[in-house]
């Protein structure tokens, strides 16, 4: 029986470029920054894949984000996706996580899937919050943290990770999944695969056309940015260059702190 | 005055650490309850009770430990609507976030995650502190909806002290837990034991780096660890090749550590790894790289060749055992 799994995935600054926020608009500065789909996605999206190349159904991939965010869907489908859906609106532009978990909710509703897959927290963010809530939400079991993923007849099967080590822990599908980036390697786009990607359909949605107007977004934030800081930072102390007495110096140092 | 509930996981009994924590800030913030479910959840009440729970709401059924998030959310739903809270408190940890999250889509109020800090805010309300960017900048964010926002606070962002004679009411709950809904359910628990103390706890932490070169040579880090009794940690990168399992992980994506002395070997210093120990008290870092940002912050830093300086370090510690 062929599983059919969603896949969401989110655009980002390039997280190995250092990020900024505007100081007016406490919103991340997005101009002049390469913006890629978040690393953490790109796991999401080769767990997607594999469980549904294992059983012969498909990836559609969802993102909510400005024009640009496209690019992060076709990437997706250059791995190997077959479809994409794009939720796109004005009003979405200072959205929180639940807007983004109705938004999200809201495009896959009367799409066929079996398994929804998320990265488990947005690299930008780091919240994590909005699987679980989109879970919530399609009233879903969430298998969360899966750092290994099997899906067979109408289960979904997951290792968990925990302080200590892993559970294994099991739900019946439909479900929603956050992976951790230990889950898999990401395979890299073939040039066929990009090829192909150019031609798949990629699905443009307004709020409106999703039935959220007014729900979503501006007219609903949960909670607002009101002050930024850059954080304290530690001082340096003495830094040596070992000639030989190195070791001492830090055996000295771990004396005077009591710590031998 | 504000009623601060603090979701207290358990573990066989006890309170996980950072509950006290959590407690210990909700004391400053107004009066604090706690809710504890699952098996053992009523022996966690005295040492709930001890950092400042005014009230525990205990419920034993083993389905809050069994089946993940769902059950928990039911009933604190219900708690909540009786109850009325202004805040509700979480720790960061793995089944926390699962709840938080889910909870707070089913009550539709604000869910701020990776807080450092909560304070009243200007005008009332409530004030959240988390920072971005690594740690190189802090935000402040104020919930807006109805009903009480709900904050995920990281471990070790408060230090928990318990109170002379304070002890809490406990509230035994026995409301029927509904699991025959299709729910996550756990099947079994394992465990990645490492040896020595444990990160969350230990005074003195050895943290390698992609700087050992090999899983194998990642023994210079384990046997210094050994010898200073210290517990090991890894970068992300070391975590990554697989050299050491995900628990050992420090930093934005790991554990958050604040030991007495961080001794990071090999470690680069880049932000989503020191936002994870900058906390500790003093830190000495070795590393070959003079401009490595690590030595930004370390209190004592060496420039120079690991594999020539651990080996002697530990020798050294040795011999001054004696
Ligand atoms: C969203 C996100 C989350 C992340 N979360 C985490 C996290 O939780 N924890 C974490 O650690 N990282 C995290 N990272 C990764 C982080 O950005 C760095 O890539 C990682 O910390 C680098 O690990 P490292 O310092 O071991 O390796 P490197 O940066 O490669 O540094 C190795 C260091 O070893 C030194 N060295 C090499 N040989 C020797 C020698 N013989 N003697 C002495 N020194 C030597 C080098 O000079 C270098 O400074 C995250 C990244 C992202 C994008
Ligand atoms: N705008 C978005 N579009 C699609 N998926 C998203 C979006 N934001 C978050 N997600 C998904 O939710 C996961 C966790 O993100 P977050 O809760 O923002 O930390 C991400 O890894 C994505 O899988």
């Amino acid at each position: 029986m062929a599983i059919n799994v969603v896949v969401c995935v989110k655009q980002i600054p390039d997280p190995s470029a250092p990020a900024r926020l505007d100081p007016a608009s406490k919103r991340l500065v997005r101009e002049g920054v390469d913006l890629v789909l978040d690393p953490g996605d790109e796991h999401a999206v080769e767990a997607a894949l594999q469980v549904a190349e294992g059983a012969g159904g498909e990836v559609t991939v969802v993102s909510m984000g400005p024009a640009r965010a496209v690019d992060a869907i076709r990437r997706a489908l250059s791995m190997g996706g077959a479809r994409g859906i794009h939720v796109q609106d004005p009003a979405l532009q200072n959205s929180d996580a639940l807007s983004t978990a109705r938004v999200l909710a809201a495009a896959v509703k009367g799409q066929p899937f079996d398994l929804i897959v998320c990265g488990q927290e947005s690299t930008d963010g780091s919240t994590g919050a909005v699987p679980g809530q989109l879970a919530e939400l399609l009233g879903l079991p969430l298998l969360s943290f899966a750092r290994k993923l099997s899906v067979e007849e109408g289960k979904a099967s997951i290792h968990r990770q925990t302080d200590e080590g892993y559970d294994v822990v099991e739900a019946p599908l439909p479900a929603v999944v956050t992976v951790t980036g230990g889950i898999n390697d990401p395979r890299y786009p073939s040039l066929r695969g990009i090829m192909q990607s150019k031609n798949k359909e990629v699905r443009q949605l307004t709020l409106e056309a999703i039935g959220l107007s007014g729900k979503a977004g501006e007219k609903a934030l949960t909670q607002e940015v009101v002050d930024l800081q850059p954080a304290q930072a530690r001082k340096a102390g003495r830094v040596i260059e070992d000639k030989g007495e190195g070791a001492r110096e830090i055996v000295d140092f771990l004396a005077e702190l009591k710590v031998i | 005055m504000a009623r601060i509930w603090v979701y207290a996981e358990t573990v066989e009994g006890k309170p996980k650490s950072v509950a006290l924590e959590l407690l210990t800030k909700a004391r400053d913030l107004g009066e604090p309850e706690a809710v504890a479910l699952g098996p053992g959840a009523s022996a966690a009440v005295e040492s709930l009770g001890k950092h400042g729970a005014r009230v525990v709401y205990a419920h034993e059924d083993p389905a809050f430990r069994d089946v993940l998030a769902s059950p928990a959310v039911d009933l604190l739903e219900k708690l909540v609507q009786k109850h009325g809270p202004d805040l509700l408190l979480f720790g960061m940890t793995y089944d926390s976030r699962d709840i938080a999250s889910r909870l707070s889509a089913r009550l539709g109020t604000a869910l701020i995650a990776n807080a450092t800090d909560v304070g009243p805010g200007q005008g009332g309300g409530w004030a959240v502190v988390s920072p971005i960017f690594g740690g190189s900048t802090l935000v402040t964010t104020v919930p807006r909806t109805q009903g009480p926002p709900i904050v995920l606070v990281r471990p070790k962002a408060f230090a928990a002290q318990p109170l002379e004679g304070s002890a809490a009411r406990v509230e035994t709950l026995t409301d029927a837990v509904d699991t025959s809904r299709p729910a996550p359910r756990v099947l079994k628990r394992e465990k990645e034991e490492a040896q020595g103390p444990r990160l969350d706890d230990a005074a003195v932490i050895v943290s390698g780096g992609r700087g050992l070169g090999s899983p194998e040579n990642f023994k210079l880090v384990d046997d210094l660890a050994a010898q200073l009794g210290a517990a090991v940690g890894a970068s992300r990168a070391v975590v990554d090749a697989g050299w050491k399992p995900y628990a050992f992980q420090v930093g934005q994506t790991g554990k958050t550590v604040k030991p007495t002395v961080y001794i990071a070997v090999g470690i680069s210093g880049a932000m989503q790894h020191t936002v994870g120990m900058k906390g500790a008290r003093t830190i000495i870092a070795i590393n070959k790289d003079p401009e490595a940002p690590i030595f930004k912050l370390a209190d004592l830093g060496v420039v120079g060749d690991l594999n020539r300086l651990v080996p002697q370090l530990t020798e050294e510690l040795r011999k001054r055992k004696g």
